[in-house]
């Protein structure tokens, strides 16, 4: 049994060591917000957070996720990036078939938390290993910068 | 424009039908001010689909009112992206008077006489972007009877005239003495009244929600992971599998080691077929590792030395020889003969795969007496008959659920990985989850099909065009799909944007080749027929404005005096992309008009290229008129979606093949456009009454010869054969 950390809860998966944690999460843990794409970390579906970094699951092995804190979509709007990021593809209605969104908006919240004003580049770079093929990716960025707004207002009130 | 033709005398629109030959068997919907619903399913029909009755008000397969005042609306077509979940409900609540807030949807069971698709032949169908034209007359004709009746049950309550009642909001009001009573608390008695025939629909100028930015019902679902598509689906004690299908199309499993597969932790069984192997497990993860570590050895069959080359040949040397005419006005032999200049070219282009975000995958239970599956698809009526045939079971022992899908495209119009599923599960006790890996899906898709165009035209003293000629091969979808819907060498799809064009063109010629590739499946593809059509047409059309030495615009404008709303969109989209304004070396400007999917619809695309040859499109002008728009915010999207996927396939996308096999695998050598390479898109939508056009596809035929003619305005090279790759190197 390997001990995972998911949203803040234990679960003892029964996998071998090497199996991606994307699996342990989708289909052992039964959490399936979280999105498989390409399996080799090309487009970014999978993206969790370890310990609050951007991660791909389907590449990372459950051995190395343990002992540490692993957020997925279902539980990143209690971050206040997260919910910030959420809020602002709601109001621009960024998702079209939506399956890549997951991954996107986990992306988007790691970038926003590690930096709250983002430039273009800083988006350019954090997001284009995540693939829509919808092509939201202008909405996206706009998504970004809206939910950076959010961050900046609160920070002047504060 | 010629061709069938019928009166919405509700708005005084001439809706024109001759691009729109899918529609013939059910052309004439609608029609008058008193719109006869006859065509629709019943009461009892809906009931025996939806399993209710009594207190349920349900006058028909799309609508049921409970009395807890949930409004239910079920979604005939399904929802891959495009917003059909979000403009269909408008379409319904602008006449059943309920507040989006208030709506719920459902997918529709497989059930063709109640969801059949009256563009496509009555096929339960979601495709050819028609899910709002096929929705426009009839789903607001559900929700004018539904509040018809909801109207008469408060009357009758009250005993009162319903003329002296309006419904708003879900609730009826009687005006003059302002009590109310909500929709729920008439379900009841609702469902005792009999449905009327003849409804009267909204004014335009009535409308609240059609027309409005209105936000989509999908997409607090699709932020929070709580959406679910076909992947997501989890049946108690479901297996999870995945497969190895014959590399080379047509192969078949020779031999299978598994006893290293078989020791893999959670590896369960292993499922050999006649030309594929599955690995069932615990999880996708053993069940991959399973698969890898199999030893198969195959047959690769007659195909096993066919390459893309060849292919390209066989169709080139097939346009050596007349096909079947598409089209033939005049005569371009008198006016060949006639013309100043001549204009010759070929044209190619190649397979591409869907490559859904969502990969294949289907989940299935087969039991004795019955087979359950899980999946997002397309054609649902068509997924649950190949489970049953596959099971040899009756129809009515298969349930099909419908999920939300997570890209079509056109590749959940086709059931092969349903069958494939079914298959797979007749050998697994309990429920089991096939998923495909990306490189299975990429190797085993069904493609858009690789086409071979001739084209000439001969030019007048004044550089106009006198006569075109053109002739193409290559695979008829519709032929292996809708088999009747191939009449004399020709369907209506493979063959859009190469006929009726836009242009006054005196002399037209168009002639189409079937040539099936052997062995290698093809299907629709975003904007299918006419992806390969206008990217030929519109690069020529520039062709012949350069041989002229007139500017691409103002040469397209000089030919579209008779179909004044291309013209529109031309100019608008120039206008807005400051068409004419100087440019730094190495970038261009290119332009595309076109009509297809009943849309108008033109871009300008700003492109770089680098001395390497390197391409890059940094802005997307686009100006369309797809009539009448329900949700202006869906028709951006759409387009800003679509311009995305054709960059993507005009630069990058081709899939190839070597001994058989396709070559390319997953995202590293079937590229996608990514965020630092997606430009600025601009959408400009013009105002107009006129019917619905669709939505979903027509931004993605026009972009290809946008970039291309831009590539040609920024180095002088013309691409004539996608994608454009490395071809734009100049120096």
């Amino acid at each position: 049994m390997i001990a995972l950390n998911v949203n803040g809860k234990r679960y003892d998966v029964d996998v071998d060591p090497d199996t991606p944690l994307l699996w342990a999460i989708r289909d052992v843990i039964g959490l399936t917000g979280t999105k498989f794409g390409c399996g080799i970390a090309l487009c970014g579906a999978c993206t969790v957070h370890v310990d609050g970094k951007a991660t791909r699951s389907c590449s990372t092995p459950v051995s190395a996720a343990v002992g540490k804190r692993i957020t997925t979509i279902e539980a990143v709007g209690a971050t206040p990036a997260g919910k910030k990021i959420q809020q602002a593809w709601i109001d621009l209605e960024v998702p079209q078939c939506g399956y890549c969104q997951s991954g996107q908006i986990m992306s988007a919240t790691a970038l926003l938390t590690a930096k709250p004003t983002p430039t273009d580049r800083d988006i350019d770079a954090a997001m284009s290993g995540n693939i829509c093929r919808c092509g939201t990716y202008a909405r996206i960025r706009e998504g970004i910068k809206r939910a950076a707004q959010g961050s900046a207002n609160d920070k002047k009130g504060a | 424009m010629t061709g069938n033709r019928i009166v919405d005398l509700a708005e005084g629109n001439l809706v024109d039908l001759s691009r729109r030959r899918f529609l013939s068997v059910s052309a004439a919907v609608g029609g008058g001010l008193l719109i006869g619903f006859t065509a629709g399913p019943s009461i009892r029909d809906a009931d025996a689909a939806q399993g209710t009755a009594g207190a349920t008000f349900a006058p028909n397969a799309f609508i049921r009112i409970g009395s807890d005042g949930q409004v239910v609306m079920i979604m005939p077509y399904v929802e891959m992206g495009q917003g059909t979940y979000t403009s269909i409900p408008m379409l319904i609540a602008e006449e059943l008077e309920v507040d989006l807030k208030q709506v719920r949807v459902e997918h529709a069971p497989p059930n063709e006489k109640l969801y059949g698709n009256p563009l496509l032949g009555g096929l339960q169908a979601t495709g050819n972007s028609n899910a709002v034209r096929a929705s426009w007359q009839p789903l607001r004709q559900a929700g004018a009877t539904a509040r018809t009746v909801l109207v008469s049950a408060a009357a009758k309550r009250w005993n009162v005239d319903p003329s002296s009642c309006r419904a708003q909001s879900g609730t009826v009001r009687h005006v003059p003495t302002g009590r109310s009573i909500k929709y729920g608390d008439l379900a009841a008695d609702a469902a005792r009244l009999p449905v009327p025939e003849n409804v009267v629909l909204k004014q335009r100028a009535d409308f609240k929600l059609i027309g409005t930015p209105a936000k989509r019902l999908d997409t607090p679902s699709k932020v929070n992971g709580s959406a679910v598509y076909g992947i997501d689906a989890r049946p108690p004690g479901v297996k999870f599998a995945t497969l190895a299908q014959s590399p080379v199309f047509g192969g078949r499993v020779k031999s299978v080691d598994d006893a290293k597969a078989k020791a893999v932790k959670g590896v369960r069984q292993i499922v050999r077929l006649d030309d594929a192997v599955a690995v069932v497990a615990d999880h996708m993860g053993a069940a991959k590792k399973g698969l890898a570590a199999l030893v198969i050895e195959w047959d690769d069959g007659p195909h096993a030395k066919l390459d893309t080359e060849q292919i390209v040949d066989e169709l080139k040397k097939a346009t050596l020889n007349s096909g079947s005419v598409a089209q033939n006005i005049g005569s371009i032999e008198k006016a060949m003969a006639t013309a100043v200049t001549k204009v010759d070219a070929a044209y190619q282009v190649p397979f591409l795969a869907h490559a859904t975000m969502e990969p294949m995958n289907c989940t299935v239970h087969v039991r004795k007496d019955g087979c359950e599956v899980w999946v997002g698809n397309q054609v649902l009526a068509r997924a649950q008959a190949t489970a049953a045939k596959t099971t040899g079971l009756p129809l009515d022992k298969v349930v099909v659920h419908n999920h939300l899908i997570g890209g079509g495209f056109g590749r959940r119009l086709e059931i092969d990985g349903v069958t494939r599923a079914v298959q797979i599960a007749m050998q697994v006790e309990g429920p089991v989850k096939v998923v495909w890996t990306r490189e299975e899906d990429i190797q085993h898709d069904m493609y858009r099909p690789c086409f071979f165009d001739r084209i000439s035209a001969g030019l007048d003293n004044k550089g106009m065009p006198v006569a075109w000629n053109h002739r193409f091969a290559g695979s008829s979808i519709i032929a292996r799909w809708a088999p009747p819907l191939f009449k004399d060498g020709l369907d209506p799809d493979t063959t859009e944007g190469a006929i009726d064009l836009v242009y006054a063109l005196p002399n037209i010629h168009v002639e189409y080749l079937r040539a099936e590739p052997p062995g290698i499946p093809t299907a629709f593809w975003r904007s299918v027929g006419p992806s390969h059509n206008v990217f030929v047409t519109e690069s020529f059309m520039d062709e012949l404005a350069a041989a002229a030495k007139q500017d691409a615009v103002a040469y397209r404008q000089a030919l579209l005096d008779k179909t004044p709303r291309a013209k529109a969109v031309l100019e608008l989209a120039a206008q807005k992309a400051g068409w004419g304004k100087p440019l730094p070396k190495g970038v261009g400007r290119g332009v595309s008009v076109q009509f297809v999917f009943a849309t108008y619809l033109a871009q300008v695309a700003e492109v770089e290229v680098s001395k390497d040859g390197a391409v890059h499109v940094r802005r997307v002008v686009c100006a369309v008129d797809c009539g009448t728009v329900v949700n202006p915010d869906t028709v951006r999207a759409q387009i800003q979606s679509a311009i995305i996927f054709g960059i993507t396939a005009a630069l990058h996308g081709q899939i190839t093949l070597k001994g058989g096999r396709v070559e390319q695998s997953n995202f590293h050598d079937y590229r996608m456009l990514r965020m630092n390479e997606a430009p600025a898109i601009e959408v400009y939508i013009v105002n107009s009454v006129e019917p619905p056009g669709g939505m979903g596809e027509a931004g993605t035929s026009a972009i290809a010869p946008a970039v291309t003619n831009a590539i040609f305005a920024a180095t002088g090279t013309r691409v004539r054969r996608l994608p454009v790759a490395d071809q734009a190197k100049h120096v």
